[in-house]
């Protein structure tokens, strides 16, 4: 079709810069095609993560220019082909080399939530009943494929470099799974408040904006779960009766 | 050998998709110390893109359903080339494993009576895949992940093993390369669990992602263990084939089993005109009846042939489209579109039943499959083949060294029956962890000498020596030349003399992988990465294609030109494959063991 310009990053931890490639261009190609392309003719060492190159694995989020995406689900034709095409890690995370960067705070985060705890088994064989309305909240959020394309636009991570204080909306999405799960029996409020940061989230919905799969992250998780959090701890008339009759934490589950 | 990492552990579990997490879930809840080593970020593997679901025999939407029909389908399904006894375990333990799934916080769509909701899929008698929406293995692989973290289990990203390390005839380790840095691992184990999945990157047209190079089959057969089946690749009936970009990106079978039907550039519903004898009364002999079926509005209504099994699906459209009866871009149409003429509101059910799909086909191919037909061709998607392992224990011929879920064969002989591979993972992944558990508290540690290690160091480094002759596009190249000759001489339909072809032409590309160099450094570097999986890709290559040459009749997923028939001769044995004294790749025919009483009249009652 066309030989289009591609500025890559390149580099390491220490230094890099953009470097220029030719690639042929035909129908129907994504973006990850041409980084392909790219690394099998010109540059047998360039660094990039894939894997399904179906939306289905968020392993090769990048950004084109500018923009934090999916290189695999980023088709050529819907850009504008006359000028070169950026394509650079995400920044919210340390470089590790050209394309890849260093996501470990993501393992981090999820390790620090406390895991699923269900109730008792409704049935003898050790099986539950639940009514598929039931589960629809939860599954909306099970869809995420941990692209991390949220964390990587979230300002309190990628401006205020907060990975120590925030986990993220990535994990809040987690959290509200794991909360509005009709089984489980856990409370993680008390954390989200105190070491997961969700005060620290303003609700710009810019996670929800470049979300993949198409999760509404701000409107369904995290401001449910702000919601949630100001309930247990910032209620005047709960703190009153709490103080009066030295009620343990209510739960707050549903 | 200050540039090595070596960490010890009681079992090393190589892989970490649905079997290798389940197997680490197991061995560490066995008390034993645990590593688990992954070539990609974990929750990235393979069994992520699986989308209709697991089969297991629950009967929360059939009652008739049991473990018994489960079995007798899933023999019948793989032309009786099965172990039976693996097929038997599989088929009674799958329930509690799915139910397990749900206690470590799976969510999967339920019945109206709130139980976990069952699908039809092909070969399968009744409704019996868990599963959510076509998002399943995600689904799968999440919840063993989101519970494995908390399980005590080392986990070690980005690492490739390049070799198994044995002391005496046991399996004593292995070592690998770390991608981030390109440093060396040595892990020392008293038993190690291979669970690294398939071989599709041998072939160009692949539902599979570059990790799928056949590495824990060339690690095993190296280190001494068996392959078996190797001729039975599976060709996924439904892959995407426009635009090329994304030819072979999979197109999941839930579509049919969703009502979804197949039609040539006729219009025609082809799959009407050509069923097999042994299921001739179990298919649907109109499409009102067909459609009876999916809706499960009518129990005795039979299956529609869309639901056939892959292998003769896939002949089919292959047929359609050589007969000339082609979509535009060589495939056949795949329309579900077309319930709206049976149910209100078709367009938000598709999206609810099939929202990957939808997706997939909208941002990709521009089509909206709630409106119109996707177009559809075969893709290479699964080995039936592998590591041949015991039945009860998993274990491989090597002493310690286990195998579970893809690489490992035997559940489905001749040809795997969709949803019958994500519940393979978990069922014998369990297995394979539990016995691995075991082996490792009974056996004490075995030495690995030094010199083993050094020279897996060399094997490693040598693509990176600059003075040897660069090959215009590197691995790369050699790796597109492979899977362009897996392709068109070792596919779909087969004759002799285009495999003998490729056994020699393996052997020349084998030459050119000893030489190929990769530029730059060992600091995160494909077209090294590239070089060193050459090895296992090739090696598998021919495996598949020595057994494929052998097996001169046409069963399950091997179909040969020149022997169009089953031959009943070769319903008895399984080839196997072993290195031999000298390197080479030795094929014997071994007799499939008589299957007890009990079991051939399951089977009688299932006919």
């Amino acid at each position: 079709m066309a030989m289009v310009n591609f500025k890559v990053w390149r580099g390491d931890k220490i230094a890099g810069d953009f470097q220029e490639y030719q690639t042929d261009v035909t129908e129907g190609m994504v973006v990850l095609d041409a980084v392909h392309q790219i690394q099998a003719e010109s540059a047998n060492d360039l660094a990039c993560r894939w894997n399904c190159k179906a939306g289905k694995c968020g392993s090769c989020s990048a950004e084109v220019n500018g923009m934090p995406r999916l290189m695999c689900m980023t088709r050529l034709n819907d850009m504008d082909l006359s000028k070169s095409i950026t394509i650079e890690p995400m920044r919210a995370f340390p470089p590790i080399k050209d394309l890849v960067s260093d996501v470990s705070h993501n393992y981090r985060a999820k390790q620090k939530i406390k895991p699923f705890q269900p109730r008792k088994p409704d049935n003898a064989d050790g099986s539950w009943n639940m009514q598929q309305q039931d589960v629809e909240r939860v599954q909306e959020f099970r869809k995420c494929i941990e692209c991390y394309l949220c964390q990587d636009v979230c300002h309190v991570l990628r401006d205020h470099h907060k990975h120590d204080e925030f986990v993220g909306p990535r994990f809040f999405v987690y959290v509200a799974a794991l909360e509005m799960h009709p089984l489980d029996e856990a409370d993680r409020l008390h954390e989200l408040k105190e070491t997961q940061g969700i005060g620290f989230c303003n609700i710009t919905k810019c996670c929800t904006k470049v979300c993949p799969e198409h999760i509404t992250i701000t409107d369904n998780a995290i401001i449910p779960l702000k919601e949630r959090v100001a309930d247990e701890f910032y209620d005047p008339v709960k703190k009153v009766i709490r103080r009066l009759f030295g009620l343990s934490k209510p739960n707050n589950k549903s | 050998m200050s540039d090595v990492e070596t960490l010890e552990y009681d079992v090393l579990v190589i892989g970490a998709g649905g079997a290798g997490l389940r197997a680490a879930i197991e061995a560490s809840g066995a008390g034993v110390s645990v590593g688990l080593v992954c070539k990609s970020l974990l929750g990235k593997a393979h069994t992520v893109m699986a989308e209709g679901g697991l089969a297991a025999a629950m009967a929360n939407v059939d009652e008739r359903d049991s473990w018994r029909t489960h079995f007798a389908d899933t023999m019948r399904g793989g032309y009786y080339l099965n172990n039976w006894r693996m097929a038997q375990i599989h088929a009674q333990q799958a329930p509690d494993r799915v139910r397990e799934l749900e206690a470590w916080g799976a969510v999967f769509d339920r019945t109206e009576a709130g139980k976990i909701n069952q699908r039809n899929f092909g070969g399968h008698a009744h409704p019996r895949l868990a599963h959510v929406g076509d998002r399943t293995g995600l689904e799968m692989i999440r919840t063993l992940q989101d519970h494995g973290i908390h399980q005590g289990i080392d986990v070690h990203m980005e690492c490739t093993v390049t070799h198994l390390l044995k002391g005496g005839e046991r399996v004593a380790g292995a070592f690998g390369y770390a991608r981030e840095l390109g440093k060396f691992m040595v892990f020392k184990a008293k038993a190690v669990v291979l669970a690294t999945g398939g071989i599709g990157r041998a072939y160009k047209v692949t539902s599979n992602s570059w990790e799928y190079t056949g590495d824990g089959q060339t690690l095993a057969y190296d280190a001494g263990a068996e392959l078996i089946d190797m001729e039975f690749v599976q060709f996924h009936p439904t892959g995407m084939v426009w635009p090329p970009s994304v030819r072979g990106i999979l197109v999941t079978e839930g579509v049919r089993g969703e009502g979804g039907i197949l039609k040539n550039s006729l219009g025609d519903r082809f799959m009407f005109r050509d069923i097999p004898d042994n299921y001739k009364s179990s298919t649907a002999d109109t499409p009102e009846e067909g459609w009876r079926y999916v809706t499960k509005s009518d129990i005795n209504a039979r299956r529609p042939p869309e639901l056939l099994t892959r292998d003769h699906v896939a002949r089919c459209i292959r047929r359609e489209v050589r007969e000339g009866r082609g979509s535009p871009h060589g495939g056949a149409f795949l329309d579900i579109a077309w319930i709206k003429e049976k149910i209100p509101n078709a367009q938000e059910h598709i999206k609810k039943k099939l929202p990957s799909m939808y997706h997939q086909f909208k941002e990709l191919a521009g089509i909206d499959i709630t409106k119109e037909p996707m177009e559809v061709g075969p893709t290479t998607h699964y080995v039936m083949g592998g590591i041949r392992v015991d039945g009860e224990t998993q274990m491989t011929a090597v002493p310690g060294l286990y195998a579970a879920g893809e690489c490992a064969a035997g559940l489905h002989g001749a040809n795997r029956l969709g949803g019958n591979s994500l519940s393979d993972l978990i069922v014998f992944g369990k297995l394979a962890g539990e016995h691995a558990a075991e082996f490792a508290k009974q056996n004490a540690a075995v030495t690995v000498s030094n010199e083993q290690i050094l020279q897996a160091q060399r094997d490693a480094l040598s693509p990176l020596d600059s003075s040897r002759a660069t090959l215009v596009g590197g691995a790369y190249q050699v790796q597109y030349e492979l899977q362009e000759l897996m392709q068109d001489k070792v596919g779909i339909v087969r004759t002799e003399a285009e495999i003998m072809e490729a056994i020699d032409t393996i052997q020349i590309l084998k030459e050119k992988a000893k030489s190929v160099s990769a530029p730059g450094n060992r600091q995160y570097n494909p077209g090294w990465h590239t070089a060193l999986d050459l090895r296992n890709l090739l090696t598998v290559s021919e495996a598949v294609a020595q057994a494929a040459v052998r097996r001169k009749e046409s069963r399950g997923a091997h179909t040969r030109d020149d022997f169009p028939e089953k031959d009943d001769e070769y319903s008895a044995f399984n080839f196997v494959l072993r290195k031999g004294p000298d390197g080479e790749m030795q094929v014997t025919e071994e007799l499939i063991p008589e299957m007890p009483h009990e079991l051939q009249q399951i089977i009688e009652d299932h006919k």
